[in-house]
């Protein structure tokens, strides 16, 4: 008897975490007062998605977040490669203090920032503007610390066998060190689109028109109380939103997981 | 000879600091600057149109201890800090031993604590938006199949941070579930059989033999959860707005609602500075204290 309540306790709390999320999905699907009175056996329906559809330019938003996204990383990418090269590979003098104040900003989150951060947005003129929203977090303090760590372990003799060949520092780099670490790049790659997809408080200030705005604002002004939209309909609207991350979730599982273990275990 | 060589040398050198220029630029323009600059405001009175902003020293400081709201706010986020943090590092410490063993369903299992690190935060407070509503929300449908009386759950000061933390820790858990699930996998399973020939039982090998292996991941996870209690406020937004008055109100949103609601920067500064220095000593804490004893991995 004892040896099976562990697992149904597993189960169980398996089948509460999820709960949420399956309720959602179901009330998404139904009528309103089907949905607030647990009518299991209502018809299903698809009015909850015409409406919140028609609600909020979502195209717009799901395009926001995409250029977004894929602009983040593009410019993480970059910035990061870069540095990570030069912390991993080239010596100079004041390296290693460089290195320890650009960890720093693992602690300075651009969260917290957001008063002078805005400032430094406004006089750059990046207000309600996509690379606005997205500047404050291309030069990573965790990407450039991740290239680092992965530019290292690539063996020495293939980096002088490369210089002997012709190539500069750069046709190093690039020949060399980045097809390296092309699975910390994968990696990156997930964390960054997941943490970024899903990032709210600094787009909502940045943000203030339809035509920048990311989902997760574009979500939270549709829900807001003064939308008067009800909860069957914020329902559709969240499913919707969280649709094509959850959808790529499941499907590269293994990866998701080893993307935010290889990001996170130091 | 050396002569090359040291040509050679600063050739490197220089190559290095040009790679890096453009990640120190930004930095700086998105990190350095803005601390500086916030601590630079936070020393400075909040301007108007017919009094300029003039340097008042520590002034918005003590403004800030004078303001009871601070204090609130202050101590709301430390009950946050000490719900969320070990309640979600538990359940993580559970949900990896479950996940780790030969369970049936395990991988459903797994999937299942893990989907909720996936949603953005604002999804996940609509979710449990369903469970919360006064009139027909789920946690009051369970209760009145009991006969308990209906709870405005996010709508009174004594259950709306607690509801918040509730949202915080669904999310967290299963994030944090993973680091040790890494960490278990890397346990030799001799440990195990040895412990069992010596007669142990799997209570006495996980306390004796898991978790003091597990000791570098928890102190990770640890310093990973403090720096969350502060940065995951977004469920707020649409749960509660740190209401009803002020009861589930969180430090980094008053910072946001002092800047862009109230528009007083200064205090909004002085704010961000204080989270700034205990930032700054979770850092030195980690670097100094925990990177020692975590380094034998």
């Amino acid at each position: 008897m004892i040896r099976y309540i562990e697992p149904a306790a597993a189960i169980l709390l398996a089948i509460l975490w999820i709960s949420p999320l399956v309720f959602a999905f179901w009330a998404a699907f139904h009528d309103v007062s089907d949905a607030v009175n647990f009518r299991l056996t209502a018809p299903l329906t698809l009015d909850n998605f015409r409406t919140a559809w028609a609600g909020a330019p979502w195209l717009g938003y799901f395009l926001n977040t995409f250029v977004l996204v894929t602009l983040i990383l593009a410019g993480q990418f970059l910035l990061c490669t870069l540095a990570g090269f030069a912390f991993a590979q080239t010596e100079f003098r004041g390296r290693d203090a460089l290195f320890i104040l650009v960890l720093m900003q693992l602690f300075i989150l651009p969260e917290v920032l957001i008063v002078e951060n805005y400032r430094v947005a406004a006089s750059l003129g990046l207000l309600d503007s996509i690379l606005g929203i997205g500047a404050p977090y291309m030069a990573s303090a965790f990407g450039i610390f991740l290239m680092r760590q992965a530019f290292k372990s690539v063996p020495k003799d293939l980096d002088e066998a490369a210089r002997v060949e012709g190539c500069g520092t750069l046709g190093v780099l690039w020949r060399v060190y980045v097809p390296a670490a092309r699975p910390t790049y994968l990696a990156y790659a997930l964390v960054s689109v997941a943490t970024h997809w899903n990032n709210f408080l600094w787009p909502l200030i940045v943000t203030n028109s339809p035509s920048t705005r990311p989902l997760t604002v574009g979500l939270s002004l549709f829900g807001a109380p003064e939308s008067g939209v009800d909860i069957a309909v914020i329902s559709a609207a969240t499913v919707m939103v969280i649709a094509p991350l959850l959808i790529g979730f499941l499907i590269f599982q293994r990866q998701f997981v080893q993307a935010f273990l290889t990001a996170g275990v130091k | 000879m050396t002569q090359a060589f040291n040509i050679e040398r600063r050739r490197r050198a220089i190559h290095g600091w040009l790679l890096l220029s453009p990640a120190l630029l930004m930095l700086t323009a998105f990190a350095f600057y803005p601390s500086l600059a916030t601590l630079v405001t936070s020393l400075w009175s909040r301007g108007t149109r017919r009094n300029p902003s003039e340097f008042v020293g520590l002034e918005n400081y003590r403004y800030l201890f004078d303001d009871p709201t601070f204090w609130q706010v202050a101590g709301n986020n430390l009950i946050y800090a000490l719900v969320t943090i070990p309640v979600s590092m538990m359940l993580a410490l559970m949900m990896a031993l479950w996940a780790n063993s030969k369970l049936p369903a395990r991988s459903f299992i797994r999937t299942a604590y893990f989907t909720p690190t996936v949603l953005p935060m604002i999804a996940a407070a609509n979710l449990w938006l369903f469970f919360y509503t006064p009139s027909f929300g789920i946690l009051n449908q369970i209760g009145a199949a009991f006969g308990a009386a209906p709870v405005n759950w996010l709508g009174q000061p004594e259950t709306a941070l607690w509801a918040i933390c509730v949202v915080t820790i669904w999310k967290e858990a299963g994030f944090f579930m993973i680091f040790y699930l890494a960490a278990l996998q890397t346990i030799p399973p001799d440990l195990k059989e040895a412990a069992e020939i010596e007669g142990a039982s799997r209570w006495t090998y996980t306390r004796r033999i898991v978790l003091p292996l597990l000791m570098p991941t928890t102190l990770f996870i640890l310093v990973n959860a403090m720096i969350n209690s502060v940065k995951l406020i977004d469920h707020l937004f649409i749960l509660t707005k740190g209401g009803p008055s002020d009861s589930s109100k969180l430090i980094l949103y008053y910072i946001w609602e002092n800047a862009f609601a109230y528009f007083d920067r200064p205090s909004a500064a002085a704010m961000t500075v204080l989270v700034l220095a205990l930032m700054g000593a979770l850092a030195a804490f980690q670097f100094l204290v925990l990177d020692r004893r975590v380094h034998y991995r």
